[in-house]
């Protein structure tokens, strides 16, 4: 049999640097959903705010940074705003700033939505059973807003790997990056690896993916039942 | 910023953007073919292909398109199947959106409460008019946020075609900083016109959504 593009994967480190290129995207990911947890929560409870002006901060840093393409965000972030604040930073550092920056603006949505979800008369029916406000933050919007948000933040965590395939193009070596390198490597050796490396770069992101977006599905389906008994 | 530079750049843009707006709006058009086949197939629950409907959905989305391009473009011609850069990035948006459509029209006919086409029916109204007077346009209503977000993402998402060198809005940005090291000026109209493009597609829709909302607050 002749040597089949799939074989170049095996052939030294190949498929560790592949693996390795996976874990590059993975840490920016796992960084930035974290980080945008972090600002994206009380940026959510801020919007819910009834202040003209934070409501129209709010509003147009969400609307710009939801209608640009990431890769626009990525480019002016990476070759423009560094310029201007005399910064070095490397490709890695600028994509976990903008899809922290963007991840944000998802979050904190999704927590708006989850917040203001709860319809008005939760709040009375509590008050008027003798609940402290604090009580019925704890005992009744808490757990209803959780419910809502966490299927949607574990799906915005797929978001967020996929949109890593983006920081080949300033420059990261990442799963794609290594990919092309090895491809590029074994061009006489290995004159049919592409195919094959790009298959394995789809199903690595797919199966790095798919287990997320199935437990996402799952917990969207055990919590609507639960808190929508009349459906 | 200069501004004779920004003049002498914006024809270059303003080709890019034609071509940025073509490949998006011919992408979505096949996204919407595809993902009404796979609706269909879902919601009569045809034997078989079914499967492999939901096969591919789970597999468009948990894929980005960049690597879906990498793979039609640099990875299909060993098998003999040459595209082009335009064809490629039309399959690939066709590829993605079709998914993502898809699941905008089932969640659509789905949230139809059964109880609307069993009074149709029992009316006397024969199936075809049940699915066109009752149906459908409750469905249409109902996925339309849905619809709309995914013209916007899909317009969004070819901003990466740029990978199969067609050279829409982003490679000219990038060209022209690289070559002219005119980042500025090159990455302002960069930003102008998907703002040009995409600002009046979201506010658009959201005047459409509203337009639809009847169906919403129905029965």
């Amino acid at each position: 049999m002749p040597p089949s593009g799939l074989d170049v994967l095996f052939q030294g480190t190949n498929f560790l640097r592949l693996l390795g290129g996976l874990w590059v995207a993975a840490r920016i990911a796992l960084i930035s959903m974290a980080l945008s947890v972090l600002l994206g929560v009380p940026v959510g409870v801020l919007m819910t705010s009834r202040n003209r002006v934070i409501k129209a901060v709010t509003r147009v840093y969400l609307e710009f940074v939801r209608i640009m393409p990431q890769l626009v965000l990525l480019f002016v972030f990476y070759f423009y705003v560094t310029m201007i604040l005399r910064v070095n930073l490397s490709g890695e550092t600028s994509a976990i700033i903008i899809f922290t920056v963007w991840g944000t603006a998802e979050l904190a949505d999704l927590v708006r939505g989850a917040i203001t979800s709860i319809p008005a008369h939760q709040y009375e029916t509590g008050y008027a059973l003798g609940l402290t406000p604090l009580q019925v933050q704890m005992h009744i919007v808490l757990p209803q807003s959780i419910r809502r948000l966490i299927p949607a933040a574990v799906n915005l965590v797929t978001r967020m790997i996929k949109t890593t395939s983006l920081v080949v193009l300033i420059g990261v070596v990442e799963v794609l990056k290594v990919a092309q390198q090895i491809i590029d490597f074994n061009r006489f050796t290995y004159p049919t690896a592409s195919i094959w490396v790009y298959a394995v770069v789809f199903a690595l992101y797919f199966i790095t993916c798919y287990p997320i977006s199935l437990l996402a599905k799952g917990l969207e389906k055990k919590w609507a039942l639960s808190s929508q008994p009349s459906h | 910023m200069e501004p004779e530079l920004l003049g002498e750049y914006l024809p270059v843009f303003a080709r890019a953007a034609w071509l940025t707006l073509w490949v998006g709006l011919t992408g979505i058009v096949c996204a919407v073919v595809v993902g009404l086949a796979c609706a269909v197939v879902q919601h009569f629950r045809v034997p078989f292909a079914r499967q492999l409907v939901s096969a591919y959905i789970e597999l468009s989305r948990n894929t980005p398109l960049v690597v879906q391009l990498f793979f039609l473009y640099f990875g299909l011609p060993k098998l003999g199947i040459v595209l082009s850069s335009a064809t490629c990035a039309i399959v690939g948006l066709a590829f993605l959106g079709g998914s993502y459509m898809a699941e905008a029209i089932r969640s659509g006919l789905e949230a139809v409460d059964d109880g609307q086409s069993q009074s149709a029916l029992a009316l006397g109204l024969s199936r075809g008019l049940t699915l066109r007077h009752v149906v459908l346009p409750q469905a249409v209503a109902l996925a339309m946020p849905a619809f709309t977000a995914n013209i916007i993402f899909l317009i969004k998402e070819t901003s990466v075609v740029s990978i199969v060198a067609l050279p829409d809005l982003m490679y000219v940005a990038k060209d022209l900083i690289g070559t002219d090291y005119n980042t500025r000026e090159a990455l302002t109209l960069l930003v102008a016109f998907y703002l040009v493009i995409l600002l009046p597609i979201s506010l658009g829709a959201g005047k459409l959504e509203k337009k639809v909302r009847y169906a919403a607050f129905g029965s």
